[in-house]
């Protein structure tokens, strides 16, 4: 069986061809891109929000994208269940349009960082990360804002529904605050709502999927996903 | 018609990095009684309607969905009247 994807292009998307790439040749699904100012989902099983910088970031980052028309679509799809993946300005969107919790501010640091992290899977009960509980990835990150935060009640809300899946750490799984590039709270790196059918990260799996790239551990997300889809 | 002055400032409990990128300027340049810089937004626009309960409504409605985010800022509204000629 095959899925199709709906990869999401923003103006200002740059990891839509990414997505697509690795969704569509490598992967081997059925991927169309969906236009901002698009309505129809065209009967996709997952939707992708992905990286770049939205309608420039104004403002914050996706706080324009989540009023595009296509927005609209992706968040009745995502509230009657659908799959909804964003990575990185996806994520942003994502937290912007409520279908996630919490924010992501400046990076602690201040910098954009730009390099390979580690983050190991905490979680092994959603699909996207059920084939890779406790595994640590090599993933890229590129972002000026992933320091995610969120006050108290929601962290304790999210860590007692189990909604956190990736967390920063080192090449070994220890989750430390060396580790964390950004400042995240609780190093968290990607998370996914109480329904488990919305999920976002801010590393790059579809930049490290490609063997032409010297990296593959992000095909392991892409391939969680489609296994436990179909299951 | 009134002009609109809106504060968008983040929430005393969130880290302001470029608040402190730019105390620690401020020790750089040798000020020794500069704490607690905090770097906001204003947003200034017209709001085309004749009542300020309207206007502030309007705003508010604004600020709420776009200017700024409930998580972690809070905003001000400052409205000020103007004459149309």
């Amino acid at each position: 069986m095959r899925l199709k994807f709906g990869v999401v292009v923003f103006p200002g998307s740059n990891c839509d061809h990414d997505s697509y790439n690795v969704l569509k040749h490598i992967l081997d699904q059925e991927t169309v891109y969906l236009w901002h100012k698009d309505t129809d989902l065209q009967n996709c099983d997952v939707i992708i929000l992905p990286g770049g910088f939205s309608y420039g970031d104004y403002i914050r980052t996706g706080a324009v994208a989540k009023l595009s028309q296509i927005m609209n679509s992706v968040i009745d799809f995502a509230n009657k269940g659908g799959i909804v993946f964003g990575i990185c300005n996806g994520f942003q969107i994502l937290t912007e349009s409520g279908l996630l919790p919490g924010t992501l501010i400046k990076n602690k640091n201040l910098k954009f960082v730009c390099k390979d992290v580690y983050v190991t899977a905490v979680n092994g009960d959603s699909i996207l990360t059920k084939s890779l509980a406790k595994k640590t990835l090599m993933t890229p990150i590129a972002h000026g804002d992933g320091n995610y935060f969120t006050d108290e009640e929601t962290l304790k809300s999210i860590e007692k529904n189990n909604q956190i899946l990736f967390k920063y750490s080192s090449d070994k799984g220890e989750i430390s605050e060396t580790c964390n590039p950004n400042g995240s709270i609780e190093n968290i790196a990607g998370l996914m709502n109480k329904n488990g059918n919305v999920f976002g990260m801010m590393p790059h799996p579809e930049r490290s999927s490609d063997v032409l790239l010297g990296k593959t551990d992000g095909l392991q997300i892409f391939n969680s996903l489609l296994q436990n889809f179909i299951n | 018609m009134y002009q609109a002055k809106v504060i968008i400032k983040r929430k005393k409990s969130i880290l302001d990095p470029q608040g402190k990128a730019a105390e620690h300027g401020a020790v750089l340049l040798g000020f020794k009684n500069i704490t607690n810089v905090r770097i906001d937004k204003q947003v200034e626009f017209l709001v085309n309607v004749s009542d300020l309960e309207t206007a502030n409504q309007e705003v508010s409605e604004f600020c709420v969905k776009l200017l700024s985010n409930p998580t972690m800022e809070d905003f001000e509204i400052n409205l000020e009247k103007i004459n149309e000629a």
